[in-house]
């Protein structure tokens, strides 16, 4: 292997040898993929009428004249099929694993939303499909569980280490060093082994190239400020990217959960308690203990419930080129209830993290500002969640008489 | 020097045995025991894992040893302090075996300098290939310790050269794709592949994954230098008790 992925310090490759070959086998189709202009035209092709591309902005008014600072223009990237910013990259990996002969892929999914993009675009290209989710995420992301199953994959529940996003990760990868001959591994953020760093980023980049292109024509002028939240990165690298030339402060928004002093979250890069370490196959932040042992973490948004951050990310903040901060699950919810009221928005509590770090700086900006959310994902998924977090009587009486119904 | 011992011994024997274990599974002072009736039954080197919460290449045995290693409350002080009592009271060959974040966590070269003032010999660290691995060797060389780096079935002809380059001690040969832990057929694919492994390095050669009862090694008798027992000690320890793996291990050969 020649290019090994390193971004500043961060990234790399460091997997059990049986699996180099077929690392090394990606790196070339993707290389190739790269190099062929025929590639990412049959990907535009997709995106565009598999799914909705080019996703819009749209200018939130209400939100806009709540705060009375910046005007807030939100990147519409619930609008793709299957409600999130995923099948950016899954349909490009899919497009690989076609040119790579494959015939079954795997993943791991922590809301669900890659998890479903996978088994969508598996059924849409006749491979099997197999989907690691930790058990935690099975029982708090159900909606997504039934889609999957509906898409033909098959959902496995991990019940090892803590249970979630990490820990299906890891069971994706034993999965993937038996299997590999047959099998394509669809990991579904910008970390993990070299070239899934890049390679996601690569898909995910639309976002970013759409988003500058859009608020250019329509507006005459760049965002002062853009936002993504913050999960393994991948939606984060997709907008930044197509901003990292331009005077634009780029807003990465972490899982601050119960508060960075509580013990309880996620935040790798913007609490103090992140250090750098190697797991999962690559070099970045993690939240560890002073042994290496990996800690457990918490978030309300199963998507943002991560131990690790793309090793670009961690390089492009330690340039000060991305300003990392931490929303708490009290803001988000705040924030989620806020867009939904004003706008008529359902964002994923992932993207809420987002939205929620905006309205806390907003006021400060100037009207003639602009900035830029991304609402990476839609909150559909999160039916139970939110249904919870504001005690909703009506869907509670819905859900026991139901049960009653199945019961009987 | 590890691979001088390892040439001796195999003057007398045709194949030698290396085992494996947890450390702190079930707890510190089974281990003790265990490695006791292991070197008393013949065992020639041994490799101590220090648990590590991703335990990417281990199956799902091993895995939960790991786990639950790590839920008593055993860290990475409480293994080197073991390993000092086991190097001083056991004349055989002792090598560490951990994913890298242990050592990386640690500091590289701290943790090379600490195994070799407990008589380590060497160390296995399954998510360590040569390329990201400089630091690592450099300390090793320093303290003359015997890096071990690992082939497998889907390493090219090429690449076994490369990563003899750095190996030192001997080559761990992964018998098969997958985790520790599933069964390995023990045939003619597997003959095929030492031989390739035999032309690519002038090392001794240890074969683990699968090996789990006389007639596996019986079959690696001439085709490999040391065959590996992983995960059937951890299970017959589970299920037949510590009393049991002494036997278990005399029955091996
Ligand atoms: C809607 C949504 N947004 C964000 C994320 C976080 O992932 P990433 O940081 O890779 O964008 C997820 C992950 O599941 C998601 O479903």
């Amino acid at each position: 292997m020649i290019n090994r992925g390193y971004y500043g310090k961060f990234g790399g490759a460091f997997m059990p040898e049986i699996l180099t070959a077929t690392v090394d086998e990606l790196v070339k189709a993707f290389e190739a993929a790269k190099n062929d202009p025929s590639f990412w035209k049959e990907y535009m092709y997709i995106m565009s009428t598999y799914s909705c591309r080019p996703t819009p902005i749209t200018f939130a008014e209400n939100l806009t004249r709540h705060f009375g600072g910046a005007r807030i223009y939100i990147k519409r990237e619930d609008l793709n099929h299957t409600g999130a910013h995923k099948v950016n990259n899954v349909m490009g990996q899919g497009l690989l694993v076609k040119r790579m002969g494959k015939t079954r892929v795997i993943a791991e999914t922590g809301a669900g939303q890659h998890g479903v993009a996978t088994a969508t675009m598996a059924a849409k290209y006749g491979f099997k499909c197999t989907i690691y989710m930790g058990e935690v995420d099975v029982a708090r992301q159900r909606p997504n569980v039934f889609w999957m199953e509906r898409l033909g994959a098959e959902v496995v529940p991990v019940r090892k280490g803590t249970r979630i996003l990490k820990d299906a990760i890891n069971e994706a990868f034993r999965d993937w060093v038996t299997s590999m001959d047959d099998t394509h591994y669809v990991l579904g953020t910008a970390c993990g082994p070299h070239p899934f760093p890049e390679m996601v980023s690569y898909f995910q980049s639309i976002i970013g190239k759409e988003a500058r292109r859009q608020i250019l024509e329509q507006k005459g002028k760049l965002p002062v400020r853009v936002y993504a939240c913050v999960g393994g990165g991948s939606n984060a690298m997709g907008i930044f990217s197509g901003f990292f030339n331009d005077p634009v402060e780029l807003v990465g928004v972490e899982a601050g959960g119960k508060g960075l002093d509580s013990g309880r979250h996620a935040a790798r890069l913007a609490s103090k308690k992140g250090s750098v370490g190697v797991a999962q196959g690559y070099k970045t932040y993690f939240l560890q203990d002073s042994d290496g042992q990996m800690k457990e973490t918490y978030s309300v948004a199963a998507g943002l419930d991560y131990v690790g951050v793309s090793p670009i990310l961690a390089s492009l903040r330690e340039e000060g080129r991305i300003r990392f901060e931490a929303t708490t699950d009290r803001e988000v919810l705040d924030a989620f209830s806020l867009t939904i009221e004003k706008e008529g928005l359902v964002p994923a509590l992932e993207s809420a993290h987002a939205f929620a770090q905006a309205f806390k700086e907003i006021s400060d900006l100037s009207k003639d500002d602009i900035v830029l959310i991304n609402q990476s994902g839609r909150g559909d998924k999160d039916i139970f969640t939110i249904a919870d977090a504001f005690a909703d009587q009506n869907w509670r009486k819905f859900i026991k008489k139901k049960a009653e119904e199945y019961r009987a | 020097m590890l691979e001088t011992y390892l040439r001796k011994r195999l003057e007398k024997k045709n194949i030698l045995l290396m085992t494996h274990i947890v450390l702190g599974y079930p707890s510190f002072e089974d281990c003790f025991r265990i490695i006791q009736a292991m070197v008393a039954a013949g065992v020639d080197l041994m490799e101590l894992q220090i648990p590590f919460s991703e335990p990417i290449a281990d199956g799902s045995v091993i895995l939960h040893a790991n786990q639950k290693a790590l839920a008593n409350g055993v860290t990475i002080q409480g293994c080197l302090d073991f390993v000092q009592k086991v190097t001083h009271a056991f004349d055989i060959p002792f090598l560490i075996m951990s994913y890298y974040n242990i050592f990386f966590r640690y500091g590289v070269r701290d943790f090379v300098s600490a195994m070799s003032q407990r008589g380590l010999q060497g160390a296995i660290i399954p998510d360590l290939p040569p390329e990201e691995g400089k630091d690592y060797f450099n300390a090793m060389r320093e303290h003359k310790l015997a890096p071990i780096f690992i082939y497998s079935p889907t390493t090219p002809d090429q690449r076994m050269k490369y990563i003899a380059s750095f190996a030192r001690g001997f080559i761990y040969c992964v018998a098969r794709k997958g985790v520790t832990g599933k069964t390995t057929s023990f045939s003619g694919a597997l003959t095929k592949y030492l031989a390739r492994c035999r032309k690519a390095t002038n090392l001794p050669l240890a074969l683990g994954f699968g090996v789990k009862e006389k007639a596996d090694i019986d079959y690696l008798e001439g085709k490999a230098d040391i065959a590996v027992v992983g995960t059937q000690t951890i299970r017959i320890m589970e299920n037949e008790g510590i009393a049991s793996v002494g036997d278990f291990i005399l029955n091996l050969r």
